[in-house]
């Protein structure tokens, strides 16, 4: 076995970055990435929960035809603010600020990010926003759609718009702040050795992530701010009136909004990069091919807003260029896919829960980039368009990749969080609960919408009730899987088996300090004379990985 | 904190935070920050510079009227106020790498006056188009917009809306709408700057920056240049293109 060098100190009687103070204020005012990480961690967790619980007031009320549990007004409401809260209070924060803060600096041999105070602010910010969000859904709710679409929104709807807009505007600000620190860090504090073609692929998707928060962030929040101004002033240039365009606001609002969902999926494919490369205990295939796809990710990004406007007055020749650029994007994230699954052949490769997450990613990852396809074709577009085809479509993405994605590295990692093991058979049992419940939940949403059920309707054809009552049944299964691990993940921060420095016998830098680690990463600076996932040769690997087994495999009973 | 840390930090610099290496790292990430963020900013004004292209070319005339009714005499005072403000902070941050604590004042303080400047004869502008009637939609309680026209041929009154053919009033309240969204978000940016240099000069005043250390200057000048850039880019924009309409 090859033993990777470490650069912690003695055990006996450490000082972490969680017993190093205590107290309520030492938690609120610090400045470290990694306490951070956590306040981020817990806030997340409370907002995912708010979302799952509209969620399940969504899947409850489309279990019948009969609009019957939920009268129009407030189906309206429930799904819009299951999609305010889980996009913008849970998705997008989700790795970048748990995970990404965490290891951005650990992975790169930093200290810290490179302004930790501004990392302290953008959680502030990003909780001011969540609660005037919690302020307008408590007030009296919102029921425009997570896309606040003019007029509606600026005119007629006469819900809490503003102050759930505000909200937004002002959590956008804490995805900037933090986009902006890891570019810094990324760029100036690398430690010495670590050279840009050295760095984990986690790093190269959260860089290609930071530049999408950088420059589609701004754009909502001048979109945001004007809509909430044109209401309030009943005249605006969003407002036809006034010879406005309501297509503007579309533009503008999908100009982030599209780019959006590359900042949830592309972390979640650097953490799929890391687990597919060390679970098979393998360099990645073609390491630069899947770095430099996140950046070319990020940038066709930008280029394919206009897929969300085919049946919205858009010109045709626009709709070509935006449908042949949109299957362009396809092309970055299947050589992922290809890369991941060429690492897999071959591979020493363990089925630890971290691992089935990843593959299911790719799976689930793969179904929805396909039917994207579908939808950036303009003719079959124009029939599945705001049907539950969509809707099965994105989720696949965002929860199918970015969820599974963000549970897979929150197991990975949890032993250098928080110093403890989760127990490995219940994590493998949740998985596979998480993933059959997903499929069965959103798996009959692409038939019902195929077949022409629209989305936000509380009522729909007795004939779709099959693909409901199937809908909701994986829906209760998803939510109980999600639940065992919020429960053992907590239990294992007091009753875990004590984690080593390096669980997984890993050559990544985050591996070589203590779990949890000190305050200050590393006590002294590594230096990094070694290659992304290098291991060592396969004859040592095997003896590596029945070892690891052995010592891994927790108790169950 | 560590044992092993204090024997590096003991030869450096008091300003060099903890988490870099050297002064030379700290400066160099303090300054990839700002522009980074000047990018962010750039994206802000980008979507309302967006708007202001669509709805110029959708309704040239009467965007060409409500410009020909904005006060140039005062945008290009401005203009020039904000460029000389741009001068002084070059010289303060100039001030700053050589040691000169005086001269470093004194410029802080100029580029402080002239933005004050500029922020006084917006608001003598606003105070204009308030008394016109000119300010969009009931943005203001009591007073909605509902400027007075000019006839044709009729003597001139600069309180009134003079209308080339084919523009409309309600069109020229979506300029006013522009009009009022992007001067007023530069004026927020002027009053952040008026703010962080305040501060600046502050710790200037206190005689923190030197030749060793001064990036703090070096970023907020870097900041105040990227507003006046907007600026000179919303006068032409909003006040020049159409002038030579004027006497249709």
């Amino acid at each position: 076995m090859k033993a990777f060098e470490t650069f912690e100190t003695p055990a006996a009687a450490r000082v972490n970055y969680i017993n190093a103070q205590y107290g309520l204020k030492s938690w609120l005012l610090t400045k470290d990435h990694k306490r951070i990480a956590l306040l981020y961690l817990g806030s997340i967790s409370f907002f995912f929960m708010v979302g799952g619980v509209y969620a399940m007031l969504i899947r409850l009320e489309l279990l019948t035809p009969q609009g019957d549990l939920l009268s129009s007004a407030t189906y309206n409401k429930v799904f819009t603010q299951h999609g305010i809260i889980m996009i913008f209070f849970f998705l997008i924060p989700s790795i970048p600020a748990t995970l990404g803060n965490f290891l951005v600096p650990m992975m790169i041999g930093a200290k810290d990010l490179a302004f930790p105070r501004i990392n302290l602010l953008s959680w502030y910010i990003y909780l001011l926003g969540g609660i005037i969000t919690i302020y307008a859904l408590l007030a009296g709710g919102v029921d425009t759609g997570w896309t606040f679409y003019v007029p509606y929104s600026t005119t007629f709807s006469n819900s809490y718009v503003i102050a759930a807009g505000l909200g937004i505007f002002i959590s956008g600000f804490s995805s900037i702040l933090t986009g902006l620190n890891f570019i810094v860090t990324i760029h100036t504090m690398r430690a010495p050795g670590m050279t840009w073609f050295r760095l984990p692929l986690f790093i190269w998707s959260h860089y290609a992530t930071s530049l999408v928060m950088i420059l589609g962030t701004p754009v909502v929040a001048i979109t945001i701010l004007l809509l909430a101004f044109e209401r309030l002033s009943h005249v605006g240039i969003f407002d036809p009136a006034n010879g406005g365009d309501p297509v503007l606001f579309q533009h503008l609002f999908w100009f982030y909004s599209h780019p959006a969902v590359y900042i949830m999926v592309l972390p979640s494919m650097g953490v799929v990069s890391e687990l597919i490369a060390n679970f098979s205990r393998k360099n990645i295939f073609g390491y630069r091919f899947v770095a430099f796809s996140s950046l070319a990710i990020a940038v066709f990004g930008f280029l394919v807003w206009g897929h969300h406007l085919f049946v919205a007055s858009q010109s045709v020749y626009a709709g070509m260029i935006f449908s042949f650029l949109s299957f362009a994007v396809a092309i970055p994230s299947a050589i992922k896919v290809f890369n991941w699954t060429a690492t897999l052949y071959k591979g020493s490769i363990s089925y630890d829960t971290p691992m089935l997450y990843a593959l299911g990613f790719i799976g689930l990852f793969t179904v929805g980039g396909m039917t994207g396809l579908f939808l950036a074709s303009l003719a079959i577009d124009v029939h599945v368009s705001d049907t539950y085809f969509i809707v099965a479509h994105f989720h696949y993405i965002m929860v199918g990749g970015a969820l599974f994605g963000y549970l897979g590295g929150l197991h990975y990692w949890w032993p250098k969080i928080s110093g403890r093991m989760y127990p490995e058979g219940w994590g493998r049992f949740s998985a596979l609960v998480i993933f059959v419940g997903f499929n069965l939940t959103f798996l009959p949403q692409f038939v019902a919408g195929y077949l022409g059920m629209p989305r936000r309707y509380h009522a729909y054809p007795p004939e779709f009730q099959v693909f409901n009552v199937l809908s909701s049944a994986g829906a209760s299964i998803l939510g109980f899987g999600l639940l065992i691990p919020a429960i053992y993940l907590v239990w294992s921060m007091r009753y875990g088996k004590h984690a080593e420095a390096n669980p997984w016998h890993l050559p990544g830098l985050e591996w070589r300090t203590a779990s949890p680690p000190p305050t200050e990463n590393f006590l002294t600076t590594p230096v990094v004379t070694w290659e992304a996932y290098e291991f060592a040769p396969p004859e040592e690997m095997q003896v590596v990985g029945r070892m690891k087994d052995e010592k891994l495999e927790a108790p169950v009973s | 904190m560590a044992e092993g840390l204090s024997a590096h930090h003991e030869a450096s610099h008091p300003a060099l935070q903890h988490h870099f290496e050297n002064m030379e790292q700290q400066r160099e990430a303090g300054a990839l920050g700002m522009w980074v963020f000047l990018v962010t900013e750039l994206m802000f004004f980008g979507g309302m510079f967006l708007a202001y292209t669509l709805y110029r070319t959708k309704f040239p005339a009467d965007f060409a009227s409500a410009s020909n009714h904005l006060d140039l005499t005062l945008g290009a005072v401005n203009t020039v106020v904000l460029i000389l403000s741009s001068l002084t902070m070059a010289l303060a941050v100039y001030s700053a790498q050589v040691g000169n604590r005086r001269n470093l004042i004194l410029c802080l303080v100029l580029t402080i006056t002239l933005g004050l400047t500029f922020l006084g004869i917006k608001a003598v502008e606003y105070h204009d188009k308030y008394v016109d009637s000119l300010i969009p939609g009931q943005l203001i309680p009591g007073r909605p917009y509902n400027p007075a026209v000019q006839e044709h041929g009729a003597p001139d009154d600069k309180h009134k809306l003079h209308l080339l053919p084919g523009a409309t009033v309600k069109h020229v309240e979506m300029f006013y709408w522009i009009y009022f969204a992007m001067t007023g978000m530069h004026a927020l940016h002027m009053i952040i700057g008026v703010g962080l240099l305040s501060v600046i000069l502050f710790f200037s005043w206190r005689g923190r920056y030197g030749p060793e250390y001064h990036n703090p200057v070096e970023i907020s000048g870097l900041y105040w240049h990227f507003v006046d850039i907007v600026w000179i880019f919303l006068f032409p924009l909003l006040y020049l293109l159409g002038r030579h309409l004027e006497h249709m």
